[in-house]
């Protein structure tokens, strides 16, 4: 910022003290002007901008203590300074305690004056730098486009919007691959902590051991390899959002710790003594039945009513079927920029295949397959042959399928569905052991 | 042909005379005419401060017209204040006539230090042009060199020169 950017006002009865600061900035370059009482400075607020203001504390009519209330109303961020003779030291440190940024005492040696206004007018440019960092945020914080118009999304981002201004924390639900991640960061980017950052963590991918490190940090030492003091994801999160995947997946000793830190919003570092705080919002997702797991015992419930304050249950994919044209849409579409491939749209065909298409994996197999198929696609279109599924089996059937391909079909789901286990299998089709072997050798499927 | 008119106050010419004409000429191009004349400088004392108000010294330098002159500046020993500041090295008028500069404490007497004529002449030359350099319309440089730059202590006048920076005499239009 160049000194013509800073704008001075100086407020104070004396015409000696306004002319002589007006001449003092002026020489230094800065857009300067005075008023000689509240009434007037109020009037130019109002007509300008003005980054720093010097106000006299005793001025008849409204005092600078009022004076600088009704300047923080208008733009909390002006720079006030309080000029004061020595009787008025009292008022000064009352007005420090409303915001002031300094005060000075009549008379004022010129070499603190010059540090000062240069204190007072890089606090400014601080200021404005980070008004402006803040809206770069906004721009470039949308996270990955969450792309569906059904009513069950619908509903979904409703309730996203809901919970995002508050801080209530969040549990996330649905089943592998349909977006719970995703979600998260879209109520973080929609709260008041969307200039802090959100730290994901999930549960599920480590042991209890290394999961307290992660959340918790450590000291220096507090066990082997541990060369040297590190902050965990709690701390990182401080002001912003922490969340918590795979939530259901925690052992009990963790869930204890976590009970306690969610409550306190305290906690210390492994091999550490010094008390930590921290601020942070908390969502968590899980594809368990924590409610089962709670009767079971497996899961605190206290704990469990911590977390689930407020609950959104994310769609299977299979439940929003027309959302999967819009979704295979966008991928094409990032996709193939990203391979830098003519690939367009899917044909006819590959569509009503992808509407048949039971998704057990959810819109992140989607993602997949609309992926694989544009490696492998030659033309515009991504056509049938450029599909592949991990699990044929689970392409639904339809009325011009034959019983044999509808038998194969459903023996297929239930064997994936029980891992292979032939006596669950069994049972669930209702058909002998026996029968089920066979039927797997007809088709030949796998166990 | 305009001057500058160099008004001694309460003070005597005789050593920093030379070098602060040499110095306005180098710096301005510009010739100097040394007046004296009387001036009752008391309404400007303020007994409370022991100081002399500096805008009202520099107001009664430029209540006497003089023809010839194009700026005026006053030299005077006696230590000067506006409000607000504990002191002033010099006053001027922003492209205006006059300006003035005290020799108080750009003297070592001052800071209890050894008298040195030459330290002092040198100071006074470097205050002189700076003062002036804001009649001729020059705000403060950042330039550290620069005359222009902004001294608010003693030793910092000492730190800089006493030329223009290329940009500051460009901006007065001096080759």
């Amino acid at each position: 910022m160049k000194p013509s950017d800073i704008g001075i006002l100086i407020v104070d009865d004396e015409a000696s003290v306004r002319d002589a600061l007006f001449k003092w900035f002026k020489f230094d370059g800065y857009r300067v002007d005075t008023a000689e009482d509240a009434t007037i400075a109020l009037q130019k607020l109002q007509a300008n901008l003005w980054d720093i203001v010097l106000l006299d504390i005793k001025m008849p009519g409204m005092d600078g203590l009022e004076l600088q209330r009704r300047i923080k109303q208008i733009d909390k961020s002006i720079i006030t300074i309080i000029i004061t003779a020595f009787a008025s030291v009292d008022t000064s440190i009352q007005a420090l305690k409303e915001g002031a940024f300094d005060y000075i005492v009549k008379p004022v040696d010129p070499d603190d004056m010059s540090h000062l206004i240069r204190n007072a007018v890089e606090q400014r440019r601080l200021i404005y730098e980070n008004i402006q960092l803040r809206q770069q945020i906004e721009e470039i914080s949308f996270p990955e486009e969450i792309v569906g118009e059904s009513p069950a999304l619908k509903k979904v981002m409703e309730k996203v919007s809901t919970v995002a201004q508050t801080d209530s924390t969040v549990m996330i639900r649905g089943e592998s691959g349909t977006g719970k991640e995703l979600i998260a960061r879209a109520i973080h980017s929609n709260s008041n902590r969307r200039y802090f950052p959100i730290i994901t963590i999930n549960c599920g991918a480590y042991t209890e051991g290394l999961l307290e490190s992660e959340l918790f940090g450590h000291e220096k030492g507090a066990f082997t390899g541990a060369l040297y003091r590190r902050r965990g994801k709690l701390e990182m999160a401080d002001k912003g959002t922490i969340f918590l995947d795979e939530i259901g997946n925690i052992g009990h000793k963790m869930q204890m710790d976590l009970l306690r830190v969610i409550e306190t919003r305290e906690f210390t570092r492994l091999g550490g003594d010094r008390v930590v705080n921290v601020d942070f919002r908390v969502i968590c997702a899980t594809n368990r039945d924590l409610e089962k797991a709670v009767r079971e015992g497996s899961f605190r419930e206290d704990l469990y009513y911590r977390l689930n304050v407020f609950s959104i249950t994310l769609p299977l994919l299979r439940e929003r079927k027309s959302d999967i044209a819009l979704i295979a849409r966008f991928f094409i579409k990032k996709y193939a920029q990203s391979m830098n491939k003519n690939v367009s749209d899917l044909s006819p065909e590959t569509l009503e295949v992808l509407l048949r298409y039971e998704w057990p994996g959810n819109v992140r197999e989607l993602r997949n397959v609309i992926e694989r198929a544009i490696v492998v696609a030659k033309g515009n279109f991504i056509e049938v042959n450029d599909l592949s599924f991990p699990s044929p089996a689970t392409v639904k059937t339809t009325e011009e399928d034959s019983l044999e391909e509808i038998e194969k079909s459903q023996i297929k789901k239930i064997l994936d569905r029980t891992g292979g286990n032939i006596a669950q299998a069994a049972n669930i089709l209702k058909i002998s052991r026996l029968t089920l072997y066979n039927k797997i050798e007809k088709y030949q499927l796998k166990k | 042909m305009s001057y500058i008119y160099i008004i001694p106050i309460e003070t005597s010419p005789l050593f920093w005379f030379e070098p602060l004409t040499a110095g306005i000429f180098r710096a301005f191009g510009m010739r100097t005419k040394c007046v004296k004349f009387s001036m009752d400088i008391s309404k400007a004392f303020d007994p409370l401060r022991q100081q002399y108000n500096s805008s009202h010294l520099l107001s009664r330098l430029i209540d006497r017209p003089l023809a010839d002159a194009d700026k005026v500046l006053g030299v005077a020993e006696v230590d000067l204040f506006i409000p607000i500041l504990t002191f002033v090295f010099g006053e001027a008028q922003l492209e205006g006539p006059g300006a003035i500069v005290s020799t108080h404490r750009l003297n070592n007497k001052f800071y209890g230090l050894p008298e040195n004529q030459t330290l002092l002449a040198q100071r006074i030359v470097k205050e002189s042009l700076h003062e002036l350099g804001h009649t001729f319309g020059l705000l403060h440089c950042s330039s550290p060199g620069c005359v222009l730059n902004s001294s608010t202590y003693v030793e910092d006048i000492d730190q800089k020169s006493e030329e223009l920076c290329p940009q500051c005499q460009q901006q007065i239009n001096i080759t």
